[in-house]
């Protein structure tokens, strides 16, 4: 196994080891559940289909991604445990890569536990299942892009709080940059360019489009090149504030 | 063997504060180079640039050939280092923290195992091997901390304070561990306690304001103090009159200070000029006016005067 793997199965094995695993899983459950019978009227619908859960899952990772990503640098910081990281045998690159999906694993582990909805949905009617497994990619897809830009923040910090705080207002803005809350902020004085380019950011808008069925390249490209973008600064941030 | 640390101008600032300026040495199998110095002159910066770590602001470093920068991962696999206060993975238990460690070193299965099991014994945490981390005693976390360090038998050890907050005994325990190992290493250590120097070392060198002001062996060091090869004398008042006026009176004397009389006994101690010898003349002298002495000592010099004149010239020794 290369070190990013065992720097993946340490960090991954941590979730379980702490309450941190029971706790989170529980409650994304739980928050998913409440989301998608109650605010999003999976019964009075009366559709075989998904939507009413998927729609709900940025705004749920908005608030549990952050507080997974916290810990990934900012503990490290704290405990300076990562002087004992990095003096080992092992790149950043290893260690950002290996942390990261870990808790990306993770969360795919805490999506693929909600499997009883997807269950009951086939029960109760006619689902396209075509749908809904590209609609559980293009959510995992998402809360990638969620904790990459968590696990940069994380890095420039060792206080967690502040780093939860910091990646919920960056991730919300990446979530809303399609809105008009965002958009109008800069339609007034903003080129057409710049106003497309900024729309083009949103989480929300890239992951409609895949829970829709149809897993375009460009909808992929965008995720990974998010996780790529933020993944790259935490190496560069890890690299310029390990002193700190 | 050659060199097994390399350093050659090393230096780091952050922002306007110089903390490690220009520093120079090597080091080879054999040798245990103590790092002393007031806090915040520049020793765990130092260390931290050596174990690849920090990047250094200019200089060079190599360890076991490997410089730091250029191939990072070959140099770090030639040095254990503990770094300062032991940081450990709190959730973790030793054995699967070592496990963690020693895969990272690149041992896998039936070695793994055994090199483990073989350090754990070596640094006696046998008991607590399953325990969480954060529940041990600090000994047993500078044990884990220390296990780490040694469990890929590197030729290069760097050890930040590595007796830092240990009762007397464990403080034992730790310098016997780090002499029994000297002999096929090459070793730094940063310390606040003087006589580890003396216990462990055989180099030492201080550091202020992050330069090297001196670097030598222990006993060089002790040869700087003002009070080396000065003579304690004590002797039975009445057998002996006029005793201070005699010891000044010899050649290579300072001066001689009267120390406090204690049933029935009189106490002296003369400091030489430059740090000469002087029992020879003293016990003679002695000898030939039939003094009853109780006590005739060398002191070898005092570390911690040399230090302090050394860190801090604005106050002399008085």
């Amino acid at each position: 196994m290369g070190r990013v793997g065992i720097i993946f199965k340490r960090e991954l094995a941590g979730y379980f080891v702490t309450p941190i695993a029971a706790v989170f899983i529980v409650i994304f459950l739980l928050l998913s559940g409440t989301f998608t019978f109650y605010l999003g009227s999976f019964f009075p619908r009366g559709q075989a289909d998904l939507l009413p859960f998927f729609n709900f899952h940025p705004w749920l990772y908005l608030i549990l991604i952050p507080a997974l990503a916290m810990r990934l640098w900012a503990e490290e910081r704290k405990e300076g445990t990562i002087e004992l990281l990095f003096t080992l045998p092992v790149t950043l690159w290893e260690a950002v890569l290996g942390k990261f999906l870990a808790a990306w694993c993770f969360t795919a582990i805490a999506l693929a536990l909600t499997f009883p909805i997807w269950i009951t949905v086939n029960v109760l009617g006619e689902p396209d299942n075509g749908v809904i497994v590209a609609s559980y990619f293009g959510s995992l897809l998402m809360a990638g892009g969620f904790l990459a830009i968590g696990s940069c923040i994380s890095a420039v910090t060792k206080n967690q709080v502040i780093a939860f705080v910091l990646s919920v207002v960056v991730c919300l803005g990446f979530v809303l940059s399609g809105f008009p809350m965002v958009l109008d902020f800069f339609s007034p004085w903003a080129p057409d360019f710049l106003l497309q380019a900024i729309s083009s950011f949103s989480f929300f808008t890239h992951f409609t489009a895949i829970s829709k069925g149809i897993i375009d390249l460009r909808d992929l490209v965008y995720f990974l090149s998010v996780m790529a973008f933020w993944l790259f600064a935490t190496t560069l941030l890890l690299e310029w504030k390990k002193a700190e | 063997m050659g060199n097994m640390v390399e350093i050659r101008r090393l230096r780091k600032v952050f922002g306007s504060i110089v903390a490690v300026d220009s520093v120079s040495f090597t080091l080879s199998q054999g040798e245990v180079l103590g790092f002393l110095g007031p806090n915040g002159a520049g020793k765990s910066t130092t260390m931290k640039m050596i174990t690849g770590f920090l990047t250094p602001t200019g200089g060079t470093v190599k360890v076991n050939g490997y410089d730091i920068q250029d191939q990072p991962i070959e140099a770090k696999r030639g040095i254990g280092y503990l770094p300062e206060g032991a940081p450990l993975y709190p959730d973790m238990t030793p054995q699967s923290f070592l496990g963690f460690v020693a895969e990272m070193r690149g041992f896998r299965g039936e070695a793994l195992r055994q090199r483990v099991a073989d350090t754990v014994k070596k640094v006696n945490l046998g008991s607590v091997v399953h325990q969480r981390i954060e529940t041990l005693s600090k000994g047993f976390k500078r044990r884990v901390g220390l296990a780490q360090a040694i469990l890929h038998d590197p030729p290069v050890l760097v050890l930040d304070e590595p007796t830092d907050g240990l009762d007397p005994n464990q403080k034992h325990e730790v310098r016997t561990l780090i002499k029994a190992m000297a002999q096929e290493k090459a070793i730094i250590l940063s310390t606040h306690i003087l006589e580890e120097v003396q216990a462990v070392c055989t180099r030492a060198m201080i550091i202020a304001k992050g330069k090297v002001i001196t670097d030598g062996t222990p006993a060089e060091l002790e040869a700087r103090s003002p009070s080396h090869n000065a003579v304690t004398v004590r002797v039975k008042t009445g057998t002996a009159t006029g005793v201070l006026e005699i010891l000044q009176g010899l050649p290579g004397v300072k001066r001689v200070e009267a120390l406090e009389e204690e049933e029935g006994i009189q106490g002296f101690r003369v400091i030489p000029v430059k740090g000469q010898s002087i029992l020879a003349v003293i016990s003679r002298c002695s000898r030939d006016r039939n003094w009853e002495v109780v006590e005739l000592s060398v002191d070898r010099g005092q570390l911690d005067e040399v230090f302090r004149s050394l860190t801090m010239p604005d106050q002399a020794l008085t």
